[in-house]
């Protein structure tokens, strides 16, 4: 039982009226804006920082970012990356393949996050759709990019201590050259 | 008219039903989706027109299963029953002055034996399927349908008392002065009511309450069969909305700008698109409220009303 005294019909008609009421609002959405995006015609809104495709950038001076560190392939929790290191004639490092196996990705992202040159990277691009699962394999030249992507100014071995072809140690950006510990002998 | 002229008529009658009940599955879904923000099926043709005949093609194609277990005869002739008497039903419709199927002197008891029968396809459906969730909603349509047919006679018997006729035309003419909606607003809110609840259309859909019992009593169902169950709900649908026309909104009558067919198809399209309302508003009672608001109220509303109509008529009368 009601602890509140309430007259029957009186509910009776409260019941009537919210469906009543409940109606009109329904009907009064014919009249708002709808919320569908018609995808393959309209296209969705997709943010700077949308994890979609993953490519491979390139320094400003145009060589390749990635040294081979295995890292994202060690960070990937789905092991979707394979990659093999090689080396070149001044010692440095660069995949000698690269493999995205995009049917497994799951663009968690945690490879651009390990990556320590920011080599690889995510990008606001989902229309990879294939028919066939083995097209989904991506190899090192459908992930190199022309550009540099999301870091333009940004090149490893300009602020990195290690010493390159053209760069030895100490020439790097905000680095001080070497110091002979030995001079600093009393 | 001439037996092929009627034979004619029937015929496209027939045929423009059953274009009419697909062609609501596709109206049912656009409207839907306009209430809540969405478009709704518009890719198959221009503002996806052919979806319903893509349905009908979809669910031609589509395996007619019968459970191993299932009473076979009844299986099969459980959904042919739904759509032959909604089919039936329309054959007293007015659409017009002198355009009907029959024009029987018991016209509205005709309609109201016809929406009683097809309680027997459900009722079969549930039990021939052998299957527990269908047999619980074919239990609670049965009794939702029976409880609901008391007061949907009841509520009409006011329209009869006013018309003196159970004669659909007459009715319709009667209505000339003043249509019945106005003194019969009871008989009306009780009769759309009801009506709902015979179509077992949403929101008292427990039938075929799909988070409790599947699908309720067309759980084992395939394919077309599938497909003559939903036909004779839509069937339903129009058949409840020209009925409301007919007996409470002066049937064809209206300004003679339009001919009288096109009133009728007129307000029968306002009132299949109530129901599409209510559809999208209202959610599920449960199941004893359900009951108890047809016995404890509908069913005394129905009889107030009954008692009052009958003592004003008596009253201007005497």
């Amino acid at each position: 039982m009601a602890t509140t005294e309430r007259n029957w019909l009186v509910d009776q008609w409260d019941v009537l009226w919210s469906q009543v009421r409940s109606m009109a609002e329904v009907f009064k959405h014919g009249f708002r804006r709808r919320e569908t995006i018609q995808y393959p015609e309209e296209k969705p809104y997709l943010a700077p920082r949308y994890r979609g495709r993953i490519i491979l950038s390139r320094d400003p001076d145009g060589e390749e970012r990635c040294v081979a560190c295995y890292l994202c392939a060690a960070a990937c929790p789905v092991d979707c990356i394979a990659l093999e290191k090689a080396e070149d004639e001044h010692g440095r490092w660069y995949p000698a393949w690269f493999r995205i196996n995009f049917s497994r990705c799951i663009y968690c992202g945690y490879c651009e996050e390990a990556c320590p040159t920011y080599a690889i990277q995510l990008t606001p691009d989902f229309e990879m759709s294939e028919y066939d699962r083995r097209n989904m394999v991506y190899e090192k030249e459908d992930l190199l990019i022309s550009g540099t992507g999301k870091y333009p100014g940004y090149s490893f071995y300009r602020v990195a201590g290690i010493s390159i072809r053209g760069k030895d140690k100490g020439e790097a950006e905000r680095e001080a050259p070497p110091v002979d510990v030995r001079g600093l002998l009393p | 008219m001439s037996a092929g002229a009627a034979l004619g008529f029937i015929a496209a009658l027939i045929l423009l039903l059953l274009l009419a009940g697909a062609y609501l599955t596709w109206i049912e879904r656009r409207v839907l989706a306009w209430w809540q923000d969405r478009y709704g099926p518009n890719r198959a043709g221009p503002f996806g027109v052919l979806q319903a005949i893509a349905d009908v093609v979809k669910i031609l194609l589509k395996e007619d299963w019968i459970p191993p277990l299932a009473d076979k005869p009844v299986f099969v002739i459980a959904p042919a029953i739904v759509a032959v008497t909604m089919l039936l039903a329309f054959a007293v419709v007015p659409f017009a002055p002198g355009l009907a199927v029959a024009e029987l002197n018991v016209g509205l008891l005709f309609f109201l034996a016809m929406t009683s029968l097809s309680v027997y396809s459900v009722a079969f459906a549930g039990w021939a399927s052998n299957n527990n969730y269908s047999l619980l909603g074919s239990m609670r349509t049965a009794a939702q349908m029976i409880s609901y047919e008391v007061f949907m006679g009841l509520s009409l018997v006011g329209v009869v008392i006013l018309a003196g006729s159970f004669n659909l035309f007459e009715i319709v003419e009667a209505q000339r002065g003043l249509w019945y909606f106005v003194p019969q607003f009871v008989g009306l809110l009780v009769f759309f009511l009801a009506s709902i609840a015979e179509t077992h259309r949403l929101p008292f859909d427990l039938p075929e309450a799909e988070h409790e019992l599947v699908a309720g009593y067309h759980t084992e169902y395939s394919s077309m069969k599938f497909g003559l169950f939903f036909l004779g709900e839509y069937l339903g649908i129009l058949l409840a909305a020209a009925m409301t026309v007919t007996l409470f909104f002066g049937g064809w009558l209206g300004p003679a700008f339009l001919p009288p067919i096109v009133w009728f198809l007129l307000k029968m399209a306002v009132f299949v698109g109530l129901f599409l309302l209510l559809r999208a508003a209202l959610p599920r009672p449960r199941y004893d409220q359900l009951m108890a608001y047809a016995w404890k109220f509908l069913l005394p509303l129905s009889l107030v009303n009954l008692l009052v109509t009958g003592a004003v008529v008596l009253l201007m009368e005497g």
